[in-house]
């Protein structure tokens, strides 16, 4: 318990430290909000008034405060391009790219862990150099351009989907995840490899513990021995591994949104950019950063249950 | 002969990978030297020319010879890896190698600052740059440079902390040697194979997220070339022309391919 509420204190000082930053970032920017509303032929005197309303003139910790506050309760203020809150631009596109993670995160976790247990007890067989091989080149793959390869394969070969055809959930939810299917394979596959490969060494360095050896010298058989003792301890790492990934898939999901025109907060991060909506950029950086927070903390914790050695110092 | 077959046999990545790099290497720094055409010059007759002996690899949708193309943008983007890195590693020694050694406040500080930074997924954290500074070759190196530096420190910090209490540094200082002396004249040069294997990561590393934000259109401006840039041009041609998209990706993934493995093996060494 002790552990778990240290991990809430260290997460508290991330957020907020990564939340400075962020804030901290926007403020560098020349031009502040007002003028970003009023224009640079403005007059000096609109722009200290309006600076005044919009409370641009506080101290910067009150500032910084008060937008974090706002921030939390989804006040995340006004879109400089469209002239809309941030929050309803963002909230429509928020299941879209969370259920892209999802499933890109399922598959990365069906796919690497039966083929790291597979591989590491056939792991002498010629036919397991093939899966190590191919995994090889498909981590140097990058995702954008496994993408498309995936579309040219999937879409335009096989035509299994209209590659540019997203249907949104809420026109038709079993399009919209059939949609998803295959850039969730473009993010997944690459992902599977690195977390396949960890499992397997580290399946196999489990494997020459003392431990392994008493437990079989005790007649137990070989599934016995794998699945109750070394895959118990041999998952630890790929769990912390898992973890990150997620991080990773939330972030490079924001490249193949582009591959696959998929309306997430990928494209409307680069568009943001691009037209130099800071508030919407602000926002987007501020809740993935948040998300990967977020994953981080439950990570800790899985870790704490999974592994009594890491409990109360031991 | 036998002795070169068992080394390679022993660490099969450090060689496969070096080799896959320097060809990678060599092909793209004599295309962008020795190369007939201009990059940049258009020619209709040439639009989407097949391969042929005037043209190695075709031309693309302008038709400017797609060989000169995917040199002189390997180039880019190696150039803009290689100082990604090297900024990354000077930056990464000079704070890791401080924070190491004196330890105290200062290092507790900027660990925690350094947390901070590293709970952002990397390419995030160079599209919070690259929507500070605007796009364009040196403010992407800058950009990611300043991404790469939290993690080179963090490796740096480990080493020195690690060597910190060894016997060596202890009779350097009985010989009256300065805290700079021992740092980077004792200390540095054992921590090198550590930071080359992690140097070798990061290029590649670096190496895609040049790629990942010139594809996105955010990265290396035209006229100068990239592998991503191409990329995101080739995508438009995919149904009709798909050998465009496929050399242009082969290349970024050849090059991506032989550094991880040359990382690889350059740690499995360390």
């Amino acid at each position: 318990m002790k552990t778990i509420i240290k991990k809430i204190i260290t997460f508290i000082v991330t957020v907020l430290l990564v939340t400075l930053f962020v804030f901290i970032a926007f403020e560098l920017i020349p031009g502040d909000a007002a003028t970003a509303r009023l224009g640079i032929n403005a007059t000096p005197e609109a722009l200290m008034a309006l600076r005044e309303e919009m409370g641009l003139t506080r101290p910067f910790f009150i500032r910084y405060f008060s937008w974090l506050g706002s921030f939390f309760f989804g006040d995340m203020g006004i879109s400089y391009s469209y002239g809309v809150s941030v929050r309803s631009m963002l909230a429509s596109k928020l299941p879209i790219t969370l259920t892209l993670t999802l499933i890109s995160f399922i598959m990365v976790v069906a796919i690497s862990i039966p083929i790291g247990v597979f591989s590491s007890k056939y792991e002498d067989r010629p036919g397991i150099k093939i899966i190590d091989v191919a995994g090889q080149l498909t981590m140097s793959v990058p995702p954008f351009f496994l993408g498309i390869i995936v579309t040219y394969v999937f879409g335009m070969l096989l035509h299994l989907f209209v590659p540019g055809g997203f249907v949104s959930y809420d026109v038709d939810f079993g399009k919209f995840l059939s949609y998803l299917f295959f850039p969730a394979v473009a993010i997944a596959l690459p992902k599977a490899a690195m977390s396949t490969k960890l499992l397997k060494t580290s399946i196999l360095s489990e494997r020459k513990l003392d431990y392994v050896r008493t437990a079989f010298s005790r007649g137990n058989s070989t599934m016995d021995v794998m699945y109750k003792h070394v895959l118990k301890n041999a998952i630890i790492p790929v769990i912390t591994f898992l973890g990150m990934t997620l991080a990773d898939i939330v972030a490079g999901s924001l490249v193949i949104e582009q591959v696959f025109s998929i309306p997430g907060y990928g494209r409307l991060l680069i568009s943001s950019i691009a037209n130099r909506d800071y508030p919407v950029v602000q926002a987007i950086i501020a809740i993935i950063a948040m998300i990967v927070i977020v994953i981080n903390l439950i990570v800790d914790i899985l870790y704490q249950i999974l592994d009594p050695r890491m409990r109360e110092g031991r | 002969m036998k002795e070169i077959i068992f080394k390679i046999k022993k660490n099969p990545e450090l060689y496969i990978g070096a080799f896959i790099s320097v060809i990678m290497i060599l092909i793209i720094v004599c295309g962008t030297i020795f190369s007939p055409y201009d990059p940049n010059a258009m020619s209709a007759a040439d639009k989407f020319a097949d391969p042929s002996l005037a043209h190695p690899l075709g031309c693309d949708n302008f038709g400017r010879d797609l060989f000169s193309r995917l040199s002189i943008g390997g180039a880019t983007t190696l150039f803009v890896a290689l100082v990604t890195v090297i900024i990354g590693v000077t930056f990464g020694i000079i704070i890791g190698a401080l924070t190491g050694y004196f330890g105290g406040a200062i290092d507790e500080i900027l660990m925690r600052f350094n947390d901070a930074v590293l709970a952002f997924p990397s390419i995030l954290l160079a599209l919070v740059f690259i929507s500070l500074f605007g796009s364009g070759t040196w403010k992407v190196i800058i950009s990611l440079g300043i991404v790469f530096v939290p993690s080179f420190a963090r490796i740096v910090r480990g080493e020195f902390m690690r060597c910190k209490y060894l016997d060596y540094v202890r009779s350097a200082r009985l010989m009256g040697a300065g805290d700079f002396r021992i740092m980077f004249v004792h200390i540095l040069p054992n921590t090198l194979p550590v930071v080359l294997s992690s140097a070798v990561i990061g290029f590649n590393n670096a190496v895609l997220a040049e790629a990942s934000m010139s594809f996105l259109g955010i990265g290396v401006q035209p006229p100068s070339s990239s592998l991503g840039r191409m990329l995101s041009d080739a995508q438009a041609f995919l149904f009709s022309e798909p050998g465009y998209a496929l050399l242009t990706g082969i290349t970024i993934a050849l090059i991506v391919l032989g550094f991880s493995l040359l990382g690889d093996g350059l740690k499995k060494n360390a």
